[in-house]
């Protein structure tokens, strides 16, 4: 007979001591548990404040020699030791931006797809063709994109853009430039190709846990598909469909290979989008490993310190954004 | 403080890159892309006659002398050379490897490798984007009977540091004062115009992909990618194709007797026959290493390679040093490292 078993047969016939000892060894297990897991959680957190701090400490040179200039100025001239990350900063934002305005709304349709019009023998290939997308690698995004894509984008999708929207009033200047090919427009949309399966895959994860009979009612009530997905299905997972796009806001935040071979990496600051430009994480991949001056490389591991802080930021808008939406749900 | 930071990384840098190197009889370099193909070469050929390895790691010239200042490599390779300044900061020496060469590759549609010329102070101009169209009279001026197109010019330059772009800029500089004071020169500059690909190949891809594009190659480079490579007026007026033989012409004119520690940039070099834009390898090693039996070993490969590995570097578009360089590089071994 074994203890568990005498023990809900009354606890007064067990002997005490054996009782407390149980217990004893219980807490233990319990308090030993307890630190494992902080010490999961604390790992994460040390290792991020870790990397922020020597970045900060390996570019402190650079922020205390140039200041709040690095963030304001356009100049990156190694001969004359001055830096300043404007160009790096905006490109990343820029590239990254249309990256999103692309990717969300066709993985939206994606998932939409995936979820409620698809044949469901058609589903389940379709998934996973689009979790594959996911696993390759970010250098056969860039050789694609500058053998394949950047051709295209220079003889036809270029001059039509620069033909048709380049003379508009405001939005015209972002729209003219020669037909390189290269430039920010193209990285935007390599990066948008390379972050859909992210967002698409986390997005059709949740759809499915929408459950069937509010959707049933809707349909009930003569609702159509779209306003199914949009007032049904999209509010029931937005918290989780928000997280989903910021999966893939990061992921095109920090890439590196992929926009580094279409992107042009010139240090220039043009309206145009259609013009070589920067990203952070494409200088520092280019230029860490000649940087021959401390300065130079100071500046380019601050370049790192700022990639961390732009991220940062982004992720907190996220979450300001997320807070307010659940704040304005009880109004509605 | 952010030197022995620097150093760190540069170490962390090479076990990343160099797992191999911890085989201990080997001897451990690191440095210039530039050289790349010839050590290898060499190496292959070095370790199927005497059984020693040399274990070489292209990671730039930055790279390169980052590395042997920190002492985690036998030898370091620069495109730039050191001045004796630095040098005699360091406790290192210098000499020089191969001679290899820069050439301007331009994509324009009907025109051939060869066909079109080019003049240094032209070759700035563009390059500072003041000349934007191929059918500029200026560019027409010196190419009599060749059809340029009236398109834009767009400038590829390399978008990490590099010796290649030391010499290219540097003879920029010293053929147009205006880039001198406007750019300068270094492994990386703040360039006025165009867009950056990463290494030789990547230039190579985007002035393949860009038509109306010029941009700047090794000679192997240029050749094993069939581009359309210019020729380049020298100082003495003539324009020379690029051409083993006019970097020969290039490294033989040079003046490396009076040149201290081999610190000499073989650009814009005086004769007939030379090319205007030739590059010198560099060697770095410890005057008084501290594993000397290591430096030895490595300075034995050296011996090898500039005396026995000529047709090897021959037969990948570099030139090997003149004989009479390799006495005197022979002499400075004897004279100045203690291995």
């Amino acid at each position: 007979m074994s203890t568990d078993q005498a023990l809900p047969a009354g606890a007064l016939g067990a002997p005490a001591d054996a009782v407390a000892r149980r217990a004893d060894a219980d807490r233990r297990a319990d308090r030993f548990f307890r630190y494992l897991v902080t010490g999961a959680g604390l790992f994460v957190l040390a290792a991020l404040t870790g990397a922020a701090l020597s970045m900060l400490w390996g570019g402190r040179l650079a922020f205390s020699t140039f200041g709040f200039e690095f963030l304001t100025t356009t100049d990156w001239d190694a001969v004359g030791k001055k830096f300043g990350a404007l160009v790096p900063i905006y490109g990343t934002l820029v590239t990254a931006l249309i990256a999103m305005l692309i990717a969300v709304p066709v993985s939206f349709g994606i998932a939409l797809f995936l979820t409620e019009v698809a044949p469901p023998w058609l589903r389940t290939p379709v998934a996973s063709a689009i979790e594959l997308l996911a696993g390759i690698p970010s250098i056969i995004y860039g050789m694609w994109g500058l053998f394949v894509f950047v051709p295209v984008m220079s003889t036809t999708v270029i001059p039509f853009l620069t033909e048709h929207l380049g003379p508009l009033p405001i939005f015209g200047p972002l729209f003219q430039g020669p037909p390189l090919g290269i430039g920010m427009l193209t990285a935007g949309i390599v990066l948008a190709i390379m972050v859909i399966p992210f967002i698409s895959s986390v997005m059709r994860e949740v759809f499915l846990t929408v459950p069937s009979r509010l959707k049933e009612s809707a349909y009930a009530l003569g609702s159509t598909t779209w306003e199914v997905a949009w007032n049904v299905v999209l509010p029931y997972t937005r918290s989780a469909v928000i997280g989903g796009i910021f999966l893939g806001l990061g992921r095109a935040l920090g890439e590196t290979m992929a926009v580094t071979f279409v992107l042009g990496n010139a240090h220039h600051l043009t309206a145009s989008l259609l013009m070589p430009g920067n990203s952070i994480a494409a200088t520092i991949a280019n230029e860490f490993s000649e940087a021959d001056s401390e300065i130079y490389l100071s500046s380019l591991i601050a370049l790192g310190f700022l990639l961390f802080i732009v991220t940062f930021i982004v992720l907190a808008i996220a979450k300001l954004m997320l807070m307010r939406l659940n704040r304005n749900e009880g109004n509605r | 403080m952010l030197k022995t930071f620097s150093t760190r990384l540069a170490l962390a840098g090479f076990i990343a890159a160099g797992a191999v190197s911890a085989q201990a009889a080997d001897i451990t370099g690191a440095g210039a892309t530039f050289v790349y193909p010839v050590m290898s070469k060499w190496s292959a050929d070095y370790s199927q006659t005497t059984g020693n390895k040399i274990n070489y790691q292209s990671i730039g010239s930055g790279g390169g002398i980052a590395q042997i200042k920190a002492g985690t490599v036998d030898f370091g390779s620069s495109d730039k050379p050191l001045d004796s300044k630095e040098l005699a900061e360091a406790g290192l020496g210098q000499f020089p490897s191969v001679i290899g060469g820069v050439v301007p590759v331009v994509n324009i549609k009907g025109i051939e490798p060869g066909k079109i010329h080019f003049t240094g102070p032209l070759l700035a101009d563009i390059f500072l984007g003041k000349i934007t169209k191929w059918n500029d009279p200026q560019i027409v001026a010196v190419n009599a009977g060749v059809t340029l197109p009236d398109a834009m010019i767009t400038v590829v330059h390399r978008s990490d540091g590099s010796g290649t772009t030391f010499n290219w800029v540097n003879y920029l500089s010293k053929v147009s004062p205006e880039w001198k004071s406007k750019i300068g020169e270094g492994t990386s500059v703040q360039w006025p115009v165009g867009v950056g690909g990463k290494g030789n190949e990547g230039v190579a891809a985007y002035v393949k992909q860009i038509p109306g594009s010029i941009g700047y190659v090794e000679l192997a480079y240029s050749l094993q990618n069939k581009m359309t490579y210019g020729a380049v007026q020298n100082a003495a007026g003539k324009f020379v194709q690029p051409s083993r033989e006019s970097f020969q012409a290039a490294a033989a004119s040079a003046d490396w007797k009076n040149a201290k520690d081999f610190f000499l940039i073989i650009t814009n070099a005086p004769g007939e026959a030379s090319w205007p834009i030739a590059a010198t390898n560099f060697i770095l090693m410890y005057k008084q290493p501290k594993d000397a039996a290591r430096s030895k070993n490595a300075l034995a490969f050296f011996k090898w390679a500039l005396e026995n590995g000529k047709a090897q570097a021959e037969a990948l578009d570099f030139v090997p040093l003149p004989d009479e360089l390799v006495k005197q590089i022979e002499a400075y071994w004897a004279a100045e490292i203690k291995a």
